[in-house]
């Protein structure tokens, strides 16, 4: 890997892009209105190519108001066509901005020896390029897009520092920000002039897909992460930092590794993006998928050992004459779960010591007891509870009570014993466990 | 639907494409000529002279027509823009199947292997889109902004290495993107053809299935339809339609094909059967009219020229749609107002009377100040609507003493309005136990959209119905409330 100045730039743009795109997608993906994102910077070229024309000069100003201009544009035009033309919200958003887009090619290509905007460009962009025209800032050698992407950062910045309550309210409950007298849509507006802005300063350095990426994937990774709005904003601005700075380091070294030599760097951007963001879907404590698996593994696991725990009672109770010893096929079997289950819930409560082990079967401790009693007293009680306040039949509330008792901590189980005054038998006719202290409990 | 009208409609669609493949795929060349004038080249496109014309042609009429057909039932799903993430998401699988194919030693540009690559990552990304909306709490816009920004993504990373792979030339792969109309070939035509052959013939087979997918997954689900699989097929179709559609118009703007007729026909019907013809219908003439435009004018990029032609052709449904066009819309709301007019002023004069009658003066002189005070009309707008009453026999205005008397057509007339009135107000106490002093606001709404079924049943529902021309009581105190 050869690092050079250009390099350095390179990250620099590809950061000073993705933070801008990050924090405007933030607002955007909490509004439901991602895919604004890119409809405006698909929806921008005709604005860019009708600013070429006036002007006849590649200014940033001007380009910046044409785009602004055709950003809000495009969501004004696919309101009205939601609302008025009753459009489906998603349609009229294509509509207007496939639209757009087909004019400013159309534009683009009949005025080509004006404009000097290539279709093409816009899609990709030219990071390499862009880093070769350099303008001088206190006496330094700068690219002309780092400083122009650092002053459109400034703009966003400062904008979501002055509108931070307005653009929280507004994106949260846009009815309530009603009610206190402030008009979301002139949020709405604002914000998409904002990303107009940001977009075309950004694509024609990084491409309009990458900034699509950076609108859209960094905010969602964050989103998966967090409740919280300004983690959510810091967060997602770290990954579309994070996302441009390793994005370019892969353009340059991965490939290499397969016999290839570079590539895009704005593609690996974007690819850097979605990894993260697919670490995200599967890692996020609460909200990813193998948090949720574990748990969902967990509370399965929990459910096991308590159901083989209240059967043992139960067996108990029935023989209580006898020596009570199972096997945990058997067990498995009455319980209703795979052998191999019960075998892990055996262990689990085998350590737990709530259950000992004799030669091949299993019994109940004093310890496992008083639990068991307890869950089958939350069993019971809710019994009775369903047989009196539902008027459910006799022969239907077992099953709900058996989904029921592992959810009832013990400040429940007395208010639901209050409740149904104190039974000393449940409508099965069978006794109700005596509430223990619950100092063993587990809960 | 039944067994013939679905026949009657195969044969309509069969035809329609049989004819449009046949002519170009048995015509000869014809030689080509420099520097003619523009008169000349639109009596070339008009008269289909030249086989490079009528072949472009075909392709986008006949990739038109099976777009508006698959669009119709993605608008219909909600899912317009999946066919963004879609054509965004076979991009990589374009570069992919050109690396595999020249790291197995071929040419790298066999169009259907490419096309083969475009499909499975589309689908793929279409499964992505399902996942990460079944899967997390991110809402359906970011999963396709998702997906097609990360596949598009991977597409340019791989894009660039292919550009440095030894002995490999990567150059037109991006006419995928772009589209490249106007060198479109007999082979390519003759895809296009298939895919519409092909779209036409599983949607009229399917014809039940996926309207019933369409309008209420929930029905389908409990009478044990095979969704999954009926879903599948439908977007194995549209990704066939997007798939192809890429060789003509580019993949940002074959999104623009499946969205906007189907869009555009919405104005136009109701009926899911008359929809899809109008949607093909639009998007055929879409191809047809912006490949001949593009064959006029050299230069101008097809896929975009399509697009626009469609865009002007939603532009019209809007206007002048008539189930749901604004114009449509429009006058259909101005007559409502004038209607509500007039049922107010008459219902006005006829409280009017009662009242005089009560206080045993003439009923005959209603004058302009006491209506004036009735409701919130200017003077100007009263006087503007009693005029026009006159005009249609229900009163006589005296402009002089500024006094007002219903005729005997008009009397009719108000007698029904108030009754209408009454019959809502009763109903409202008796039902809805809204206290007296309230109904008169809510019932004035209603008054004038209720027909005469509802009518019925009011009567039949309150007791003291009275009759057309003896209309129940106010049960509230009438006049202005000062």
């Amino acid at each position: 890997m050869i690092w050079d100045s250009t390099d350095t730039w390179i990250v620099v743009i590809g950061v000073l892009a993705g933070i801008s795109s990050a924090l405007l997608g933030s607002y955007l993906l909490l509004r439901r209105m991602s895919l604004m994102g890119d409809a405006i910077s698909h929806a921008v070229l005709p604005g860019l190519a009708i600013a070429f024309l006036v002007t006849l000069s590649r200014d940033s100003v001007s380009m910046f108001i044409g785009a602004a201009i055709l950003g809000v544009l495009t969501a004004i035009v696919t309101q009205i066509l939601h609302r008025n033309g009753k459009v489906e919200e998603n349609a009229s958003l294509g509509v207007v901005f496939t639209t757009l887009f087909a004019l400013g090619l159309i534009l683009i290509s009949l005025f080509a020896n004006k404009v000097h905007l290539d279709a093409s460009c816009v899609l990709y962009g030219n990071i390499v390029l862009s880093t070769l025209d350099q303008v001088s800032v206190w006496g330094w050698m700068v690219p002309r897009a780092a400083v122009v992407l650092f002053i459109v950062l400034l703009i966003d910045i400062a904008a979501i520092a002055i509108l931070f309550k307005e653009l929280r309210i507004t994106s949260f409950d846009p009815a309530m920000a009603d009610t206190v007298g402030f008009n979301p849509w002139i949020c709405q507006y604002i914000l998409m002039s904002l990303v107009a802005v940001t977009a075309v300063a950004a694509f024609e350095v990084v491409g309009s897909i990458l900034v699509v990426a950076m609108i859209i994937v960094p905010p969602a990774t964050a989103y998966l992460l967090t409740d919280r709005l300004l983690v959510m904003l810091v967060l997602s601005v770290v990954f579309g930092a994070l996302a441009a700075g390793f994005g370019h380091v892969a353009a340059i070294t991965v490939p290499i590794w397969f016999g290839f030599e570079d590539t895009e760097t704005a593609g690996m951007m974007a690819v850097l993006a979605g990894i993260f963001f697919l670490l995200a879907l599967l890692g996020a404590p609460r909200y990813g998928i193998l948090g949720r698996l574990v748990y969902r593994v967990s509370l399965s696991l929990r459910i096991a050992r308590e159901d083989v725990l209240g059967f043992l009672y139960r067996a108990e109770e029935l023989r209580s004459d006898q020596a009570h010893s199972w096997q945990a096929g058997s067990i498995g079997q009455a319980v209703g779960i795979s052998p191999s289950l019960a075998r892990i819930a055996l262990v689990g409560l085998h350590r737990a010591g709530q259950i000992v082990r004799h030669d091949r079967s299993w019994s109940l401790t004093n310890q496992g007891r008083n639990r068991a009693a307890s869950l089958v007293r939350s069993h019971r009680l809710w019994e009775t509870y369903l047989a009196k306040h539902f008027d459910l039949p006799l022969d239907h509330v077992h099953r709900a009570a058996m989904d029921l008792e592992h959810v009832t901590d013990a400040s429940m189980q007395v208010a639901l014993s209050r409740e149904v005054n104190n039974p000393s038998i449940d409508p099965h006719g069978k006794p109700m466990p005596e509430a223990k202290d619950q100092e063993n409990d587990p809960q | 639907m039944t067994t013939d009208r679905i026949i009657k409609q195969t044969w309509l669609f069969m035809m329609m494409v049989v004819m449009l493949v046949a002519a170009p795929l048995f015509a000869g060349e014809v030689e080509i000529q420099e520097n003619i004038s523009f008169v000349d080249q639109l009596l070339r496109t008009l008269s289909l002279r030249d086989y490079n014309t009528r072949l472009v042609l075909t392709g986008t009429t006949l990739l038109g027509l099976a777009s508006g057909v698959m669009g119709t039932y993605m608008l219909l799903r909600r899912r317009s823009l999946i066919g963004d993430a879609l054509g965004h998401a076979t991009f990589p699988g374009i570069a992919l199947a050109f690396m595999i194919m020249v790291a197995f030693g071929g040419e790298g540009k066999s169009l259907p292997g490419l096309l083969i690559g475009a499909a499975v990552t589309g689908l793929l990304g279409v499964g992505a889109v399902v996942f990460i909306r079944h899967w997390t709490r991110l809402k359906e816009d970011a999963a396709l902004g998702i997906v097609l920004s990360v596949w598009f993504g991977i597409g340019v990373a791989l894009m660039g290495l292919v550009q440095s792979m030894p002995g490999a030339d990567a150059a037109g792969l991006e006419s995928f993107i772009y589209g490249k109309t106007a060198s479109m070939v007999q082979s390519d035509a003759i895809l296009i053809a298939g895919a519409a052959v092909t779209v036409v013939i599983v949607c009229t087979l399917l014809f039940k299935e996926f309207a019933i997918l369409s309008f209420d997954v929930d029905l389908a689900r409990t009478q044990g339809w095979p969704l999954v699989k009926i879903d599948l097929i439908m977007m194995l179709l549209v990704t066939l339609v997007v798939v192809v559609g890429l060789q003509a118009v580019g993949l940002i703007l074959v999104v623009a094909l499946l969205i906007i007729p189907a869009v555009a026909a919405r104005f136009w019907t109701q009926r899911l059967y008359l929809m899809i013809w109008i949607a093909a219908l639009i998007g055929a003439l879409s191809g047809l009219v912006g490949a001949g435009i593009t064959n006029l004018f050299a230069g101008l990029p097809a896929g975009a020229v399509i697009v626009l032609t469609g865009s002007s052709i939603f532009l019209i449904s809007l206007i002048f749609g008539s189930y749901r066009g604004l114009v449509v819309l429009l006058t259909r709301r101005v007559r409502l107002n004038r209607r509500v007019r007039y049922q107010h002023l008459l219902r006005a004069l006829w409280e009017a009377g009662e009242l005089k009658q009560r206080a045993s003066q003439s009923q005959d002189c209603i004058t302009l100040k006491w209506l004036l005070q009735q409701r919130a009309w200017s003077q100007r707008s009263l006087q503007r609507l009693l005029k026009s009453a006159q005009r249609k026999d229900l009163l006589l205005f005296d402009p002089n003493k500024e006094t007002v008397r219903l005729t005997k057509s008009g009397e009719i007339e108000a007698s029904r309005v108030v009754r209408n009135h009454r019959l809502w107000e009763l109903y409202l106490i008796h039902y809805a136990d809204i206290a007296p002093s309230h109904v008169d606001r809510d019932a004035d709404s209603v008054e004038h959209v209720i027909g005469t079924d509802l009518v019925r049943e009011l009567e039949s529902a309150i007791a003291d119905a009275g009759d057309v021309l003896r209309p129940p009581p106010s049960p509230h105190k009438l006049g202005v409330q000062s």
